[in-house]
């Protein structure tokens, strides 16, 4: 248990986020409505990707550097975890585009780049598991993992911004500090695309507002 | 680097296949259209072109690492360093996919019609999809051919690798097939060249890992 509080701890936290998430109040928004709730739960997930499956590659540089099979685990685990967490955000996303904007998939550059990321690796797993040596298929994967990451990663942080999305700064629509994405989503759904004016308009405070702000 | 180049020229049995790779691959396709009088709405010529494109590009680049035998590997091995073998590989399959692809643009433009308004911009954007094509495929062909099932793991992790440069290619190419400026395309083709060069940087750095095993 001396060990071991911090699992503990982030087990307490996250059923409290999922107990807050659902139950305390929220601002209410036109068109949002309650499924401002998700952005507790598809928000994080992408984040929490982000930030595991860069330690991942951490590992895997470290593995390529001093190969002990410790490392390749924690990097095997690690990819895993995100690649979990990414398809958790696909499906709470999916959910929250059917209640505002009316369809499980939209044409949205930032939901094909997170779908093909999540093929890449997926591609991963695969190549995983088409191993038999077991020092080999750890620095191999440890080398497709670095380059998977490099271009995995513009994908999510670089291309969207380039064009038209309905996800909050892309393109036009880059938010001014006042904006909060919400309200660009909110705006964007009702005109889809066309979301160079997005409306700053404020709302009560609460953890909702402090997390998206931006 | 030279001498590598050179000897990568020298075994190109294969090219003359890639080639009728290549012409059947769009004789098919004109075939399938030809009810509609071989003429193409421009969106569709273009999917199809990148679309043949991306195929045989997989199957171009397939044949660089899984055809050598072990003890030319070694050879190489022992003659250069692996940063140059990696270059020349590079090298070699930038120019091989060019070739291909300006082959592919020849045959497809004379079956299918050329709805192309800024030709410059097209071949130059079918230049930098060549080097990276070229650049992603050769690394993932060295790692396809360490496993076992080498020519399934090529095409799985072969093509969600290329996409985000097909998107950027497909979208600058229909800027070229409306015929717009530039100016239009501009920042698509900085972000592809620093795709390319982020493809490349990482490739290279981590060839040298791939090789000693």
């Amino acid at each position: 248990m001396k060990k071991n509080w911090w699992k503990a701890l982030s087990v307490v936290l996250l059923l409290y986020v999922a107990a807050a998430g659902l139950l305390l109040p929220v601002p209410r928004l036109a068109i949002l409505n309650e499924t401002i709730r998700n952005l507790y739960f598809h928000v994080p997930m992408w984040f929490g990707m982000t930030f595991i499956l860069a330690a991942s590659v951490y590992y895997s540089v470290r593995y390529l550097r001093t190969p002990t099979p410790e490392l390749d685990i924690k990097a095997h685990e690690a990819a895993r975890t995100g690649i979990l967490m990414g398809f958790v955000g696909l499906a709470t996303g999916s959910i929250w585009a059917r209640f505002t904007w009316g369809q499980w998939w939209t044409n949205d550059p930032k939901l094909n780049g997170a779908a093909i990321a999540m093929l890449i690796y997926g591609a991963y797993l695969v190549l995983r598991s088409s191993f038999t040596d077991d020092q080999q298929r750890a620095r191999i994967s440890a080398i497709y993992n670095v380059f998977a990451f490099a271009v995995a990663m513009p994908l999510f942080y670089i291309l969207p911004r380039l064009t038209d999305s309905l996800h909050p700064g892309a393109g036009a629509t880059r938010p001014s500090p006042s904006t909060t994405w919400i309200a660009t989503c909110a705006s964007c759904s009702t005109r889809p695309l066309s979301a160079g004016r997005c409306w700053p308009f404020g709302w009560p405070s609460s953890p909702a507002a402090f997390l998206c702000s931006n | 680097m030279q001498k590598d180049f050179r000897l990568e020229w020298r075994q190109r049995a294969a090219l003359n296949g890639m080639l009728l790779y290549v012409s059947s691959t769009v004789f098919v396709c004109y075939l399938s259209f030809s009810s509609r009088g071989g003429q193409l709405p421009a969106p569709a010529w273009n999917a199809l072109f990148w679309i043949v494109l991306l195929f045989s590009a997989v199957n171009a680049v397939a044949k660089g690492f899984l055809q050598e035998s072990r003890g030319r590997m070694l050879y190489y091995y022992t003659v250069v360093r692996p940063q140059a073998v990696i270059l020349a590989k590079m090298a070699y399959n930038a120019v091989l996919l060019l070739g291909l692809a300006l082959v592919a643009f020849g045959l497809y433009a004379v079956v299918l019609g050329n709805p192309v308004q800024n030709v410059p911009l097209f071949v130059g954007n079918v230049l930098l999809g060549a080097v990276g094509f070229a650049s992603t495929l050769t690394l993932v062909s060295g790692i396809a051919a360490k496993a076992t099932n080498s020519s399934t793991l090529m095409a799985v992790l072969g093509f969600p690798l290329m996409v985000p440069m097909l998107l950027l290619l497909i979208k600058v190419s229909k800027n070229a097939l409306d015929g717009l400026e530039f100016e239009a395309s501009r920042s698509s083709l900085l972000t592809l060249v620093a795709l390319n060069m982020i493809v490349g940087a990482v490739s290279y750095l981590l060839f040298p890992f791939l090789w000693r095993s």
